[in-house]
C-alpha cells in the first residue's frame, strides 16, 4: 500500500528561508535510507505559498486568491510517497525521520481496487480519462 | 498501545530491520542459519517484552543489541568445540578482528552478502526464492506459502533444508568477483524476476499475498539497485519490473477477462510506476555497455509506455529492439514477437515473410501464437481463405477458452470478408 506523508509548513519556509545544511544533511541521509529500503516513490519540496495561488469554487464563480496565505500550520511544505506493507511500517519510517517540532500527516493513498462497487464503470472510465490526461501533460 | 497494536508494530519494526539484522549476525557467526535463528530470537524477545515494557525508542538497535549479545553467547560456546574454535579464531582474526563493532559497519556490503548467499547455486531454484523472501524480504513461511499456494509446512521444509545445505556447503557469506559475479548476478536477478512473474500471473480470486509479490519482488530490485549502481542489468530489470507492474490495474476487464496490451486503457496504467521504469531505463544505459536481456525487455515496454495511445507506438524502435534480444538470446518466440513489431512497423507482408522462416521450428508446432499472428497478417493483406485456415488452426491449440472464442470469431470474420 501507498502513503503519503504530508510535512507541514512553518514560519521559515513560508518566509522563503532554506533549511540550514544539518538539517538538509540530516534529511538527505533519511531520504537515502528510504531509498535504500524502496520504500521512496516520489517525494518533493514545496515553494513557499506567497508563490502560490487558490482557485475560489462558489456556485459558478471562480475566484483567483493569491498566495500567500494565513494558516501557515495547516498548509504543505512538501510530501513524500512510500511504498509499505502496512500503516505501522509507514509509522515506523516517520519516527526515523530527523524533525523537530513539527506533526507529520501520514493519509493513505486511494488505489483503484479501493474504490470496489463505488465507482460505476462511468465513472471509473472518467477518471481514468482525466488521469490519461494529466499524465500526457507531463 | 493495545497488545495487538504491539505485535503489528513489532511486524514493521521486523519488516524493516531483519535482513540487516541477519545480514549482520551472518558476518559474525559466518552461519546464515544460526544467524537466522539469533535474529529469531530477538524477535521472540520483543514480543516478550514491549508489551509491557512499551516499543523502545531505537527498536532497530535494541533488536540489534539483544542479538549481538547472543551472537557473542553463541561465539562463546562455539569456542568451547575445537574445530569450531579455530575456525572462528581464524575468520576473526583474518577477516573481522571486532565482530561486535564489525556489525555496524558495512551493513550494504553485508546485506549483498547476504543476497548471494540466499541465491547460492548449491540451492534449488525453488529454495532460492524461498529463503530471498524469507531473509531479505522477512516474509513468515505461512506468507510465502499463501503467495505460491503451497501449504505452510513445504515451504517450512523447505527453508530449514535450504539453510542445512548452505552449511554443508560450507557456503561462503562473501560478494563473489570476476566472472563468478556475474553469472552469480544473473541468477539473483532471475529469482527477484520469478518472485515478480508469481505474482503478475495472479488471478483476482487468489489469496492477497499472490499479487503482493510483485510488491515484495520489486521492493527486492529497488534495494539491490542501490546495493549494486554501477550495474546496468539491474536497472533494467528493475526497469521491466516497474513498467509492467504500472499496467496491473489496466490487463483484465469488470468480469476478469485479460486485456491485450494494444486494447487497455492507458489511463489505468501507473503513472508513478512508469516514470519510475523509465529513470530506471536511463539510469542503467547512462552506465553504458551493450544492453543486456533486462535492459532491452525494459526498453521494449517502455517504447509501451511513452505512446499514450496505441497508434503512437514507435514499431520501428519495437522491432529493431527485439532483433538485439533475438541476437542476444537468440529464441523462435523472441523472433515471433519481432515479426509482429516488423509488420506493425513495415507493413504485413513484412512481418509475414519473418513468419514464414519459423514455420518449420519444431519448437513452435503446436504454439497457438505462431498460427494466430500468421493468420492476423494474411488478415491484413486480404488473403481471407488462408487466414481463416491459421485462425481455425490456432483455435484448436489453445487451452485458453476465451481466447479460443476470440479466434472461432476472427475465423467467422474471415469468411464473411471473402
Amino acid at each position: 500500500m501507498r502513503f503519503m506523508v504530508l510535512v507541514k509548513a512553518n514560519k521559515d519556509s513560508e518566509a522563503g528561508v532554506l533549511p540550514d545544511e544539518k538539517i538538509l544533511t540530516a534529511m538527505g541521509k533519511f531520504n537515502e535510507e528510504l531509498v535504500k529500503a524502496g520504500v521512496m516513490l516520489a517525494g518533493e519540496g514545496l515553494h513557499a505559498s506567497s508563490k502560490g495561488a487558490r482557485v475560489r469554487f462558489s456556485g459558478g464563480k471562480k475566484t483567483v486568491i493569491d498566495g500567500p496565505f494565513a494558516e501557515t500550520k495547516e498548509l504543505v511544505a512538501g510530501f513524500w510517497l512510500w511504498q509499505v506493507k502496512s500503516k505501522e511500517e509507514a509509522i515506523e519510517w516517520l519516527k526515523r525521520a530527523p524533525f523537530e517540532d513539527t506533526e507529520i500527516e501520514i493519509r493513505q493513498v486511494f488505489e483503484m481496487e479501493d474504490f470496489g462497487a463505488n465507482l460505476t464503470p462511468e465513472l471509473r472510465e472518467q477518471e481514468e480519462r482525466t488521469r490519461a490526461q494529466a499524465a500526457a501533460r507531463k | 498501545m493495545t497488545a495487538a497494536d504491539i505485535h503489528r508494530t513489532i511486524d514493521a519494526v521486523w519488516r524493516i530491520e531483519s535482513a540487516r539484522l541477519i545480514a549482520g549476525l551472518t558476518r559474525i557467526v559466518r552461519d546464515v542459519g544460526v544467524a537466522e535463528d539469533l535474529a529469531q530470537d530477538a524477535l521472540v524477545a520483543a514480543l516478550e517484552k514491549w508489551p509491557e515494557a512499551g516499543v523502545p525508542d531505537n527498536p532497530g538497535a535494541w533488536l540489534m543489541a539483544t542479538a549481538k549479545n547472543r551472537a557473542i553467547d553463541t561465539l562463546r560456546k562455539n569456542a568451547l568445540h575445537e574445530r569450531k574454535h579455530e575456525e572462528i579464531g581464524r575468520d576473526v582474526e583474518t577477516v573481522e578482528p571486532d565482530p561486535v563493532t564489525a556489525l555496524d559497519d558495512d551493513i550494504g556490503d553485508d546485506l549483498l552478502r547476504l543476497v548471494f548467499i540466499a541465491c547460492h547455486p548449491v540451492l534449488s531454484t525453488e529454495a532460492r526464492v524461498a529463503l530471498t523472501l524469507r531473509l531479505l524480504g522477512g516474509l513468515t513461511t505461512d506468507e510465502i506459502a499463501r503467495a505460491f499456494l503451497v501449504p505452510e509446512p513445504t515451504i517450512a521444509q523447505r527453508i530449514v533444508r535450504a539453510k542445512r545445505t548452505l552449511t554443508e556447503a560450507r557456503a561462503p557469506f562473501e560478494v563473489p568477483r570476476g566472472k563468478e559475479f556475474v553469472a552469480r548476478l544473473s541468477s539473483v536477478l532471475q529469482v527477484i524476476y520469478l518472485i515478480f512473474n508469481e505474482g503478475y500471473a495472479a488471478t483476482a480470486g487468489d489469496d492477497w499475498m499472490r499479487p503482493q509479490l510483485c510488491d515484495e519482488a520489486l521492493r527486492l530490485g529497488r534495494i539491490l539497485a542501490e546495493l549494486v549502481p554501477s550495474e546496468p542489468e539491474v536497472h533494467g530489470l528493475v526497469a521491466l519490473m516497474e513498467i509492467q507492474a504500472s499496467r496491473i490495474g489496466a490487463r483484465v476487464n469488470a468480469s476478469g477477462e485479460p486485456i491485450l496490451l494494444l486494447d487497455q486503457d492507458r489511463g489505468r496504467w501507473d503513472h508513478v510506476l512508469i516514470s519510475r521504469g523509465l529513470a530506471a531505463l536511463a539510469r542503467g544505459e547512462k552506465l553504458g555497455g551493450t544492453p543486456g536481456s533486462y535492459a532491452l525487455q525494459a526498453a521494449i515496454a517502455a517504447c509501451h509506455a511513452r505512446a499514450h495511445a496505441a497508434e503512437e507506438t514507435d514499431w520501428r524502435r519495437i522491432a529493431s529492439l527485439y532483433e538485439m534480444l533475438a541476437d542476444l538470446t537468440p529464441s523462435p518466440v523472441i523472433e515471433l514477437n519481432r515479426a509482429v513489431a516488423v509488420g506493425m512497423a513495415f507493413g504485413p507482408a513484412a512481418g509475414l515473410a519473418l513468419v514464414d522462416e519459423l514455420r518449420a521450428e519444431p519448437s513452435l508446432a503446436s504454439y497457438h501464437l505462431l498460427p494466430s499472428v500468421r493468420g492476423d497478417l494474411l488478415f491484413k493483406l486480404q488473403r481471407f481463405a488462408e487466414a481463416r485456415e491459421e485462425f481455425e488452426r490456432a483455435a484448436t491449440l489453445t487451452r485458453n477458452a476465451r481466447e479460443r472464442a476470440l479466434l472461432l470469431e476472427r475465423s467467422a470474420a474471415c469468411g464473411r470478408a471473402s
